[in-house]
């Protein structure tokens, strides 16, 4: 099943081009890879595959429909975007910040219910944070934050999951974990991802699709073997790169 | 602390500091007398004090109080920032330079406030227009032009004071630390009130979101746009009401919503209701203060807010376990 297809898509911010006629089409179960450069326009691709900021050209469809001709509050329940980063200007609770995770749910003046506070459970324990409800998000350490925009992101449970560098501020284990996680709900529910990454042999362990932005609107996509060649990686970063083998596969190793 | 008890025990302080206010003054009117007054049996005197002069004037300090109060804990959610309060963006530069061109005009009465009310919405009318330009609309966009509008406003009303003859610039000094002499039976501001509390506990939930972020907002179905104008609009009028009602009351409203927040209530849906609550008492209370002090000596109410909200806020803040922001 089709979820989310751009066609003609033309991105251009600041003058600078990110990409130029991309036709995606992300089908459920898939999970795409996104990588490139510093300032390659990652985030701002993935902004406009929300609807967060309109195309310069081109369309982007949700399930066949125009994102523009859908309310937030619809789009919220398919679509749903872990930030590169979190800004919490007011203190919160944890309980209180993955229950936001709910609101495309709820109607204007409904409350929480006991099904909400269910899913708030359920998704702080999957990422570990069961025992912390009541902590004030400004006491939590930059990984447990993130891990709590996961849980958010879980809370909201929609079919498309766009994530800027989730493993931001994370150690190896919870990089590990949180993208095991988020692969484990995904198939099973099977919803689809689009991880913005910086580390390519995460990509290569985590997504079956990928998107290279190679810079001034020139981009590629395909599967592993398809795109992922050294030559490709080495003129995406910019830097030469050594390939090893590895007990799961091919690593790549800046030289 | 919990909604129910929150709201039960705001409700009983309000109470409180409604009669307090109606049997201090500076005629000495015991609690006896009060209640039988209430009840219409009564003295006459005494009665006609309460219920002419006692009445109408707590009455608006509450409204005031609670206008002010919601104002800026809309203000500081629409804003993202813990310092903004309902005269952030200039409404009460623009209220107290057309109430100031009154007073040197020499017209008063209900010109005063209507002149008031007309310079708040132009104000309001200014910022707004200025902050979208030709580019989009922001918050630090709206946030600079409004306290640049302020400054501007600051600038007049500091020559229109030098340019004010002796006889007058008592009035007007009063009118800018905040006065509610000339308040009457705030009918109208409770319809202002009433209409801010309904936008507020409608748009709750989304406000709790809008203070995570606009991207974290807009990505679970917030529709930004929409949403603050109408929260800048309603906060815009709410504060337009009260400056009419008491000229610029400081502080009320910048520390009567992290009062509650420091008390760990962080929910706009309560928040804000129970910030109009508040600051309700506060201001009669201050008032009351204002009035009775130096009796038959009136204060400008406004010095008193800040004389007692400052290191109530304070004592709170530095007991306070909560954390702003995010700085280690």
């Amino acid at each position: 099943m089709l979820r989310l297809e751009t066609e003609q898509l033309g991105i251009r911010i600041a003058g600078i081009e990110i990409c130029l006629n991309l036709d995606l089409r992300i089908d459920a179960g898939e999970s795409w890879g996104v990588l490139g450069r510093n300032g390659a326009g990652k985030t701002t691709l993935l902004h406009t595959l929300a609807g967060l900021r309109r195309p310069e050209l081109g369309t982007v469809k949700l399930e066949g429909n125009p994102l523009t001709s859908l309310t937030r509050r619809r789009i919220a329940r398919h679509i749903g975007v872990l930030p590169q980063e979190h800004q919490d200007a007011f203190p919160a609770s944890v309980m209180e910040t993955v229950l936001i995770g709910r609101h495309p749910y709820l109607g204007p003046l409904q409350w929480e219910g006991a099904p909400d506070f269910a899913a708030a459970r359920d998704a702080l324990r999957a990422v570990g944070l069961e025992c912390m409800e009541t902590r004030g998000v400004a006491t939590l350490s930059g990984g447990e934050r993130r891990r709590l925009g996961i849980a958010t992101l879980l809370a909201q449970d929609p079919g498309l999951l766009l994530l800027d560098e989730p493993t931001n501020h994370m150690d190896v284990h919870h990089q590990i974990h949180v993208l095991d996680l988020l692969r484990q709900r995904a198939s099973a529910g099977q919803k689809s991802m689009l991880l913005v990454l910086h580390d390519p042999n995460l990509a290569l362990r985590y997504c079956d699709h990928f998107l290279l932005l190679f810079g001034e609107g020139v981009t590629l996509q395909g599967t592993a073997a398809q795109v992922l060649t050294q030559p490709n990686l080495e003129r995406l970063y910019g830097h030469p790169l050594q390939a090893l083998q590895g007990p799961r596969g091919t690593v790549w190793l800046p030289r | 602390m919990r909604p129910p008890v929150l709201f039960t025990s705001l409700l009983l302080l309000s109470g409180i500091s409604i009669l307090f206010s109606m049997a201090n003054g500076s005629m000495d009117i015991g609690w006896v007398e009060l209640l039988s007054a209430i009840h219409g049996n009564g003295e006459e005197f005494a009665t006609r004090v309460i219920l002419d002069l006692r009445w109408p004037r707590t009455a608006a300090a509450y409204v005031t109080g609670a206008l002010l109060a919601l104002a800026g804990g809309l203000m500081q959610v629409l804003l993202r920032n813990p310092l903004a309060d309902p005269y952030v963006l200039g409404i009460s530069g623009g209220a107290a330079v057309a109430t100031l061109l009154t007073l040197l005009l020499g017209i008063g009465g209900i010109w005063l406030q209507g002149a008031a009310f007309i310079g708040a919405l132009l104000s309001m009318l200014l910022v707004f227009g200025l902050s979208h330009g030709h580019g989009s609309w922001s918050i630090s966009r709206l946030l600079l032009t409004g306290v640049v509008v302020a400054a501007g406003w600051g600038a007049a009303i500091g020559f229109l004071l030098a340019l004010s003859p002796e006889r007058d610039l008592r009035g007007m000094l009063f009118w800018l630390m905040g006065d509610l002499s000339y308040a009457t039976t705030p009918v109208e501001s409770l319809a202002v009130l009433l209409a801010g509390l309904l936008v507020a506990v409608a748009s709750g939930r989304s406000l709790n979101l809008l203070a995570h972020g606009e991207l974290v907002a807009a990505t679970l179905g917030v529709t930004i746009q929409p949403l603050r104008r109408l929260i800048y609009i309603m906060a815009s009028l709410l504060t337009a009401a009260a400056v009419t009602m008491g000229g610029s009351i400081g502080f009320v409203g910048l520390i009567v919503p992290h009062m509650l927040r420091l008390q760990g209530v962080r929910d706009h849906r309560v928040l804000l209701p129970a910030a109009a609550l508040l600051g309700g008492c506060l201001l009669v209370i201050a008032d009351t203060l204002a009035r009775t002090l130096l009796a038959p000596r009136q204060l400008p109410v406004g010095t008193l807010t800040a004389l007692i909200g400052v290191p109530v806020f304070l004592y709170l803040l530095y007991h306070s376990r909560e954390r702003y922001g995010r700085d280690g």
